[in-house]
């Protein structure tokens, strides 16, 4: 019996995931991250309306360690999923299907995503000299 | 005789109708996240290290609680139906699959309504 020419599944330890693969994953992990990560923003608003102390107590903890880390992936996770998320809404549209365009728009992506990062660490650090 | 057609009863599924909105709704609210995030998180990163003076009077005037309750409208129905989704691709079972959903969704609104009368307090100086 030869069985040269039946399809094979990857071979998941040899095998490298294509960028785009990869990408659609992470689409759906920061999704579901920033759904949970919404907690977050319900509690600081909370705090907010809950007057000085509870605004206070919710500033320290953000400007922490872990506070900050949350922060960090919060908005990495934003910025990766507005930039897919918008290469999505491009897709559906009908356009940039071609190999070389989805190649490229990943790239697209990934840079905006890294770069827009970047820029909102730097405004955030940058007002709190100036404010 | 039912009124299912013929391809709705063979698919044990409804009309196409429901499914395509969910399909909308979830670009609409895409789209309209796109302004609301960018301006928000650099409202936030704007106000990081600034007092709970400062920072309550700018979330809390009119046109940025409105902005904000618009935000945490589209955020979290665009977040309820992304879950569905989710949900629907990897819990095969049926029973299971409607409790997680439903459990996300209540959960999701619960979050919402919390968010939304805080920015109104905020607003309106309760
Ligand atoms: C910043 C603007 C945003 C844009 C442009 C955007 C865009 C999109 C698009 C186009 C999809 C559909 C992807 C697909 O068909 O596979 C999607 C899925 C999803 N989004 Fe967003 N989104 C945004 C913000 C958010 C936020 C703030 C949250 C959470 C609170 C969120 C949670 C989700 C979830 C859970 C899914 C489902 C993921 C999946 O089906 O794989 N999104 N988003």
């Amino acid at each position: 019996m030869s069985s040269n020419n039946r399809p094979l599944s990857p071979h998941l330890d040899v095998y490298r995931l294509p960028l785009s693969a990869l990408i659609s994953i992470v689409h759906r992990g920061t999704g579901a991250f920033l759904t949970t990560g919404t907690i977050v923003l319900v509690w600081w608003l909370v705090a907010l309306a809950g007057g000085e102390a509870s605004f206070m107590g919710a500033q320290d903890f953000m400007s922490g360690f872990i506070g900050r880390l949350v922060l960090f992936g919060w908005s990495f996770a934003l910025f990766f999923h507005l930039a897919n998320g918008i290469r999505h809404l491009v897709w559906d549209a009908g356009y940039g299907f071609e190999k070389d365009e989805v190649e490229k728009s990943s790239f697209i992506v990934i840079g905006t995503s890294a770069f827009l990062t970047i820029m909102i660490w730097v405004v955030a650090f940058s007002s709190g000299a100036g404010v | 005789m039912s009124l299912r057609t013929p391809l709705g009863q063979a698919k044990c599924l409804g009309s196409a109708k429901k499914g395509f909105h969910h399909w909308w709704a979830q670009r609409v609210t895409a789209v309209a996240l796109i302004p609301l995030t960018i301006w928000f998180a650099y409202k936030v990163a704007v106000l990081s290290m600034s007092d709970y003076q400062t920072v309550s009077e700018s979330i809390g005037s009119p046109w940025s609680a409105a902005l904000i309750v618009s935000l945490i409208v589209a955020a979290f129905y665009h977040a309820a139906l992304g879950m569905q989704v989710i949900y629907e691709d990897y819990v095969s079972n049926k029973a299971v699959r409607i409790a997680a959903i439903m459990a996300t969704n209540l959960l999701l609104f619960l979050l919402a309504t919390a968010a939304t009368i805080a920015v109104l307090r905020i607003a309106l100086g309760g």
